[in-house]
């Protein structure tokens, strides 16, 4: 071995510059993500700047009447709020108890013969494509209903919001677990050590003690629902209604969009700068729901660090 | 010290635990005075927590435990048929390595095995006996339902949990290395307790340290390897010990 002190510098040279290479393509990729958000947060101000030049703010955001194709036309977006409001409250009343009981059922009491089996399928429920989902609702969930409710529409936001509510309930239940699981160890037995049972342990101390992290669950769990598309596009109509009726068609902020998407305007046409306005409002509303989710969810991990 | 007529109240009879295919503990026989303090001393993983978790059945927590042998609370076998572990942990508590109060309020932390329990009395009262009993009444009894146990230091965080296990009156108290996350004033107030404790509770305590067993301990059980090597009053144990392998330990040799 005879290695001078040159060669050793001249190898080093060579691995410093693919470390180098590496460490800039990486990070390029890295970056890609935060650039492509800005780029659509730019892209949809940019494109609403029109639509905001034309309605006033507070007849936007305050007026009860969505009709952008007839003359003269109104821009309220109330209708459009109060759908997606009236889906999503829907969604999450049957998406956080159902996904919360399953999280603590998987965590806790399911032997692991019957987790094996129910936690692939509870995932399985999260890959359908919504598309199915919408269908389901529509001529399944509905009918069905009607048999209670005479007087539901063929497209309705109840069925909507119940089947979104079941697609939902994996995400709740995926991260409640991550949640449950993050407890402690030592919580759950001081909790046993005390006489507790498996069910006083999860009520009156996990539970609790996860509450931030659940919240953060259901904060994700809104922000699926309020960006959902296809199942309420499908399910929920197209008619924007003011007060939301769950048992009459509505139109939501997602279908609006769908809706003028595909209909037959043209490019340079007034109603394009109304999909930009709406997908502002949306994209502000998840970015909100993300970030406040994030930071509850970073509290809670401080917490228990 | 000892008092050799009275029925121990803790006994284990040729006990055997297994996770899995390990096997953890070897056919342990040893008898715990009741009022009096036993400690457990033994190197890491020589079995002395797996035998304090057998005494309340915390180990069933963990899947895939097998036991084998008795092991006999006030005469009767807790690991019997149709022996719900839940009344098991209702007459034996437990103190943890770490100290781990519940997110809740002193208060609520105190009173959280008597609610679960049924307990209807004055709840006040039963909380302010054992955070006294515990000694940290004077410190948090101002705020009682202000503060949550996370706000109170190591220590006084230990002595919540004490106080939290003492609230349902057990008659057997496990300590599994209650000091080994305090520092050393924080643990010599944990170990005054110990031996005030003793009056009323019988106490048993897992400790790797050899002095801390010998100060607050009536008798000294010494584990190695899952095996119960050598059992005695502390005093014979420390100074005369009649296997050799417990006089290696003490004397410092391994460990």
């Amino acid at each position: 071995m005879d290695v001078t002190p040159h060669a050793v510098v001249r190898v080093s040279c060579g691995r410093s510059r693919r470390e180098g290479l590496a460490t800039a393509g990486l990070t390029t990729t890295g970056l890609l993500a935060v650039v492509v958000t800005l780029a659509i947060i730019a892209l949809f101000i940019e494109g609403s700047v029109p639509f905001f030049r034309e309605v006033q703010l507070g007849d936007f955001v305050e007026g009860t009447r969505w009709a952008p194709l007839h003359e003269p036309a109104s821009y309220g977006i109330l209708p459009l709020v109060g759908a997606t409001v009236v889906t999503t409250g829907i969604a999450l009343a049957v998406a956080m108890p159902l996904g919360l009981l399953s999280a603590v059922f998987l965590s806790t009491y399911a032997p692991s013969s019957v987790r094996r089996i129910l936690k692939p399928a509870l995932e399985l429920l999260a890959g359908v494509p919504t598309v199915v989902y919408g269908f389901f609702a529509l001529r399944f969930v509905t009918p069905l209903l009607q048999g209670f409710i005479p007087a539901l529409g063929f497209w309705n936001g109840l069925s909507a919001g119940l089947v979104m509510g079941v697609m939902i309930v994996p995400y709740v239940a995926s991260l409640s677990e991550d949640v449950l699981y993050a407890v402690p160890r030592s919580l759950w037995e001081g909790s046993y050590a005390l006489g507790a049972t498996r069910f006083e342990t999860v009520v009156r101390v996990v539970v609790p003690a996860a509450l931030s992290g659940l919240g953060a669950a259901f904060i994700l769990a809104m922000t699926r629902a309020v960006g959902e598309t296809m199942i309420v596009a499908l399910a929920a109509g197209r008619t924007p209604t003011w007060p939301p009726d769950p048992t009459q068609p509505l139109l939501t902020l997602t279908t609006a969009i769908v809706n003028i998407a595909t209909g037959d305007h043209e490019a340079t046409a007034f109603i394009w700068s109304a999909v930009f306005a709406i997908g502002l409002l949306l994209f502000l509303t998840t970015l909100v729901l993300n970030t406040v989710s994030y930071l509850v969810i970073r509290r809670f991990r401080e917490r228990y660090a | 010290m000892s008092d050799p007529g009275a029925p121990p109240i803790l006994s284990t009879r040729a006990f055997s635990l297994w996770y899995g295919s390990h096997q953890a503990l070897f056919q342990v026989t040893l008898d715990i005075a009741a009022r009096q303090v036993t400690a457990i001393i033994g190197p890491s993983g020589c079995g002395k927590s797996t035998l304090i978790r057998a005494f309340n059945r915390l180990n069933d927590l963990i899947p895939g435990v097998r036991t084998s042998g008795e092991v006999l609370f006030r005469g009767e076998e807790i690991y019997g048929r149709g022996v719900d572990p839940v009344d098991v942990r209702r007459h034996i508590g437990m103190v943890f390595q770490k100290p781990n109060p519940f997110p809740k309020s002193v208060f609520e932390n105190v009173a959280f095995g008597l609610r679960i329990n049924g307990f209807r009395g004055n709840l006040a009262e039963r909380v302010e006996r054992a955070l006294q009993q515990a000694a940290l009444w004077d410190e948090v009894k101002d705020d009682l339902h202000r503060k949550t146990g996370y706000d109170l230091s190591g220590g006084q965080q230990q002595r919540l949990c004490i106080a939290r296990a003492l609230a349902v009156a057990p008659e057997v108290l496990l300590m599994d290395e209650p000091c080994s996350a305090l520092d050393p004033i924080a643990s010599a107030k944990i170990e005054d307790l110990i031996r005030e404790l003793a009056r009323s509770v019988t106490v048993v305590i897992v400790t790797h340290n050899m002095q801390q067993a010998a100060r607050v301990s009536n008798w000294t059980a010494f584990m190695l390897l899952g095996e119960l090597v050598e059992f005695g009053p502390t005093r014979e144990v420390f100074t005369r010990p009649t296997d050799g392998r417990t006089e290696a330990y003490i004397t410092g040799r391994f460990g």
